[in-house]
Order: C-alpha cells, then structure tokens, then sequence
C-alpha cells in the first residue's frame, strides 16, 4: 500500500483533511517521508492510529468530528470503569454498586456514539490503547498505582468526569445544526455530571473531607493536586455574561457559591491536552 | 404543618400579567367598554388559553422558561434552609444551603440578563409539601431536580443564540449535580438509576409544555407557553 495515495484519496472525499490533521501535520508530513523505510507491515496500524488520533482531536467543528471526539472520550471512560471493577480494590457494596452504574452507561454512550456516527456516514474511530497511569505509554506516569490505590483511583475517576462535562459542554454549540444530536449529546451531559457528582460524594465520604463537594468549588482539584489543575482552571468564574454572581441583586452569594452554580466548558484543545498522557 | 405565606420573591411582588392587561384596556376603555365586549374579550382569553404569565416566544421565551424553574426552585430551597426538616443532619444543611445559593444565583441571573423582558416573581404554591418531613422535602427536591435537568436538555435545541445554549449548559450539569445528590441523601447508589437515565445511558429530555404540566402544581401563578418555541 502507498500512504500518499492513502491521504491523498482521503483528500478527495474531505478535502479539510490536512486541516483536521493539522495538530499533527509535521508528523504527517515526516511520516510520509519515513513511510517508504518502514517495515509495510507497520503501516495499517501506525495509520489508522494516526486517523484516530486526528479525528479524535477535530478542529473544524463538523456533527462529525464532534461525535469521534466525544467517543474518544468515552471510550477512555469504559475502559477505565472497566478496568476499576476487575481491579478488585473497589469495596462491594455501594461503591462496586456505583461503578458498575458508571461503566455500563459508559459502555452504552459508546454504543451510542458508534450508532450515531455511522447513521452520520461516518465510521467510527477504533478504541485507542490507554495508559492509565498518565504516562503516554509508558505505564509509569503519575497514576501508576491507580488500579492498586483506591483513593487515586476515585481521584482520577472524578477528573474524568468533571473533565467530561466540560468536554461536552464545551462542543454542544456545534451540534446546534442536529436537534437530536444535539439533545443526545446534552443527555449524556447531564449523566456524566451525575456521575461526578456521585464520585465526588464518595471522595467526601472516605476521606472525610467536607470541602469536597458534588459541585466544583472554585478551581479546586478536591486535594488531587496539580497533576489535575488543567481539568478545573477556569471553573472559578463567578461572571456570566457580564454579570457579576456575586452577591448579584444584593442576595447573599458568596464567591465559593457563584462559581459552583455553574460549570464551565473546556475547549477540545484543553480536553485533549488533558488526556493525551491517557491515550497510547 | 401549617404553611407559612411564603414571600420569598421579596424584591418582586407577583403582578399577574392578565390583571395588568386588564388595567391597560379597562383605562383604554375609559370604563366605557360595553358589557358584551368584555364578556366577548373575556371569553376570548379563555379559549384560546391564552390567559397567564405570557412566557413569551423565541431565546426569550426560553430564559423566560428556565426564569420561571430557577424562581420555583429558589424558592423551595429557601423554604427547605429557613424551615428545616427534623432530623438534619449537618452534612444536609450544609450541602442543601449549597443549592439554595446555586438556585437564588440561577434566579437572579436570568432575571438580570432577561432585564424588561423577565416575567414577574412566581407565586408558589407548596401546600402539598411537609417542610418537616426529609422525605418529604427531599422527594420534592429530587423531583424539581430530575425535572430541572429533563427541562433543560429539552430544551436546547430551543435555543437560537449559541451563547445562550452555553449558559443552559453551563447550569444544567450544576443541576445534574444536585439531582445526584439529593437521589444519593435519598438512597445511596440512585444518583443515575433507570428511571432517569435509559438503556442507551441517556438522561431525560422534556419539551415544556410536560414540564410545566408537573411545575404548575407547584405554582399560584399560570403560566402561558402558547409562544415558546416547539422545535
């Protein structure tokens, strides 16, 4: 097989596909001009990660790529909960009981987005390989005992959430050409923000800790630290559209309050930049 | 327990918007109108059912909509701190004082952002609802909730101006939140059972008119919706 050939039939049908690949467009280009000394047997697989990768991470805001990218997600989510439920080191009981919760409806928004995508024309993105010690491949990274240490695991169970919500949030506008895509899209929404409700509450449970919240407070990570900051930065706001919450209308609200009654989108650039030590 | 009058939209008082109506045509009138035609006008308004606080139509028809949730909300909450259950606990009295917060800054947002064009303060009507019962008020609470989220992912596609549909965003996973919860003080574990999220792990999604079917008993005032959007 020919890789130019490849991309460039690509072009034919999406001509923004250089566009879509831009965050990798050096890679691209150096790929290409490697492909001829790799082994060919190499190619498919170093090219349909490449395509995932780029069509996880879309930058033209077509229903499409907003669909790819929250699968990208998804799949993330499923596989972690999966994984969370075979460790072993979930209690039985309430917490297995909620895990097991989250999984399945992270399983069914796979489903789901697979569905949709292909009822889109589009062909949805193979599962990417997770490291879910944040270590980009390595199985090393600053969560390497997630599966082994309960509380690092509901940290990071809850950074995905909160991560999550903000991911959709932050992409809904570009749905508004699809009403069911886009009322599917704000129904997964809102249960991933149940979710992180949820595992927020039982991180002030265990840990005993009464300024951890179902909501975010502030910018605060809830003690996870700044191995986690980029997924709450900006959750501090306490202006919306122009209108100052706090105290607003000579009503007692306190700063804490303002910026908890509303959650903030993250743009994809910040949610991918978040996961990327996630995704092999 | 007897239900206090609840005055909760202090700064507001409840203006019936057919009453000022009236005012505005009876002065026209000059008092001069003749019988029939106030009968005709009058018989009018009920047919078409277009008596109430008109909602209005289009993206303010919508706030309008999400205006009139956050006011019965706010005003459930207050009610819940002011009067609290027997029993509390410290950890319910912090986390529900949360929600009001959240609930009274989600009411005078909209107000302020909708400026002229905000409907009236709501009169409540929460005689069905024991403040000194838990289950009483948190069953309440987890139905406005449930019903908050359903409204709001309902009606996104109502929605015209991007920046709006941000700000509905923006609010209903706050809400999502505090469904979680209020179903986790309830049971443990129920934060997103199936009867709000289905197989395909999707929330609810109402269209106004079947959520404010379940609001208005819950409210004095009527409500008119006959111009909101429908798609």
């Amino acid at each position: 097989m020919n890789i130019h050939n490849i991309i460039s039939e690509v072009e034919k049908v999406d001509p923004e596909i250089y566009d879509r690949l831009s965050p990798r467009r050096k890679v691209i280009q150096q790929f290409a001009k490697l492909s001829g000394k790799l082994a060919l047997s190499a190619v498919p697989l170093a090219l349909g990660s490449l395509f995932s990768k780029a069509y996880g991470r879309g930058t033209t805001g077509t229903i499409l790529e907003v669909l790819q990218y929250a699968l990208t997600l998804e799949y993330l989510e499923a596989e972690f909960y999966t994984k969370a439920v075979q460790s072993g080191i979930v209690p039985a009981g309430a917490p297995t009981g909620a895990f097991t919760t989250i999984r399945d409806h992270e399983n069914a928004h796979v489903a789901f987005l697979k569905t949709a995508i292909t009822a889109s024309g589009g062909t949805p993105i193979a599962k990417p390989t997770f490291d879910f010690s944040a270590g980009n491949g390595s199985n090393n990274g600053p969560f390497k005992d997630v599966f082994t240490n309960y509380t690092l695991l509901l940290a990071v169970a809850q950074t995905f959430e909160d991560t999550g919500v903000r991911a959709y949030k932050g992409r809904a506008v570009e749905l508004m050409a699809n009403n069911d895509v886009l009322t599917a899209a704000l129904q997964i929404h809102s249960v991933e923000a149940r979710h992180a409700a949820h595992i927020r509450y039982m991180r002030r449970n265990l840990l005993s800790n009464t300024t951890i919240k179902p909501w975010i407070t502030g910018k605060d990570t809830g003690g996870i630290g700044a191995a986690v900051q980029a997924s709450y930065n900006g959750e501090d706001l306490t202006t919306q559209a122009t209108i100052n919450i706090v105290n607003i209308n000579g009503k007692s609200i306190s700063a804490d309050a303002a910026s908890e009654a509303f959650d903030e989108p993250l743009t994809d650039t910040a949610v991918l930049a978040i996961v990327d030590p996630f995704i092999v | 327990m007897k239900q206090k009058l609840l005055n909760v939209f202090e700064d507001q008082h409840a203006i019936s918007a057919k009453g000022l109506a009236r005012r505005k045509f009876l002065t026209q009138a000059g008092g001069l109108a003749s019988v029939a035609v106030l009968a005709n006008a009058c018989k009018k308004d009920k047919d078409n059912n277009n008596d109430g606080i008109d909602l209005g139509s289009g993206d303010i028809g919508i706030l309008n909509y999400a205006y009139a949730l956050e006011q019965l909300e706010a005003a459930f909450y207050t009610q819940v701190v002011m009067s609290q259950f027997s029993g509390i606990t410290a950890t319910e009295t912090a986390l529900l004082t949360d929600i009001r917060d959240h609930e009274i800054a989600h009411r005078e947002f909209f107000k302020n952002a909708l400026g002229d064009k905000a409907i009236p303060g709501l009169e409540v009507n929460f005689a069905a609802i024991n403040f000194n019962s838990r289950d009483s008020v948190l069953g309440t609470a987890k139905a406005f909730e449930d019903l908050g989220v359903s409204a709001y992912n309902g009606a996104g596609k109502l929605i015209t101006d991007p920046n709006y549909l941000v700000l509905a965003g923006k609010i209903v996973s706050v809400e999502a939140r505090h469904a979680a919860l209020i179903r986790d003080l309830i049971s443990n574990g129920t934060f997103a059972d199936n009867t709000v999220v289905d197989a395909m792990g999707l929330d609810l999604a109402k269209a106004p008119k079947d959520v404010l079917t379940t609001a208005s008993s819950f409210l004095k005032s009527k409500i008119n919706a006959n111009n909101l959007p429908t798609s």
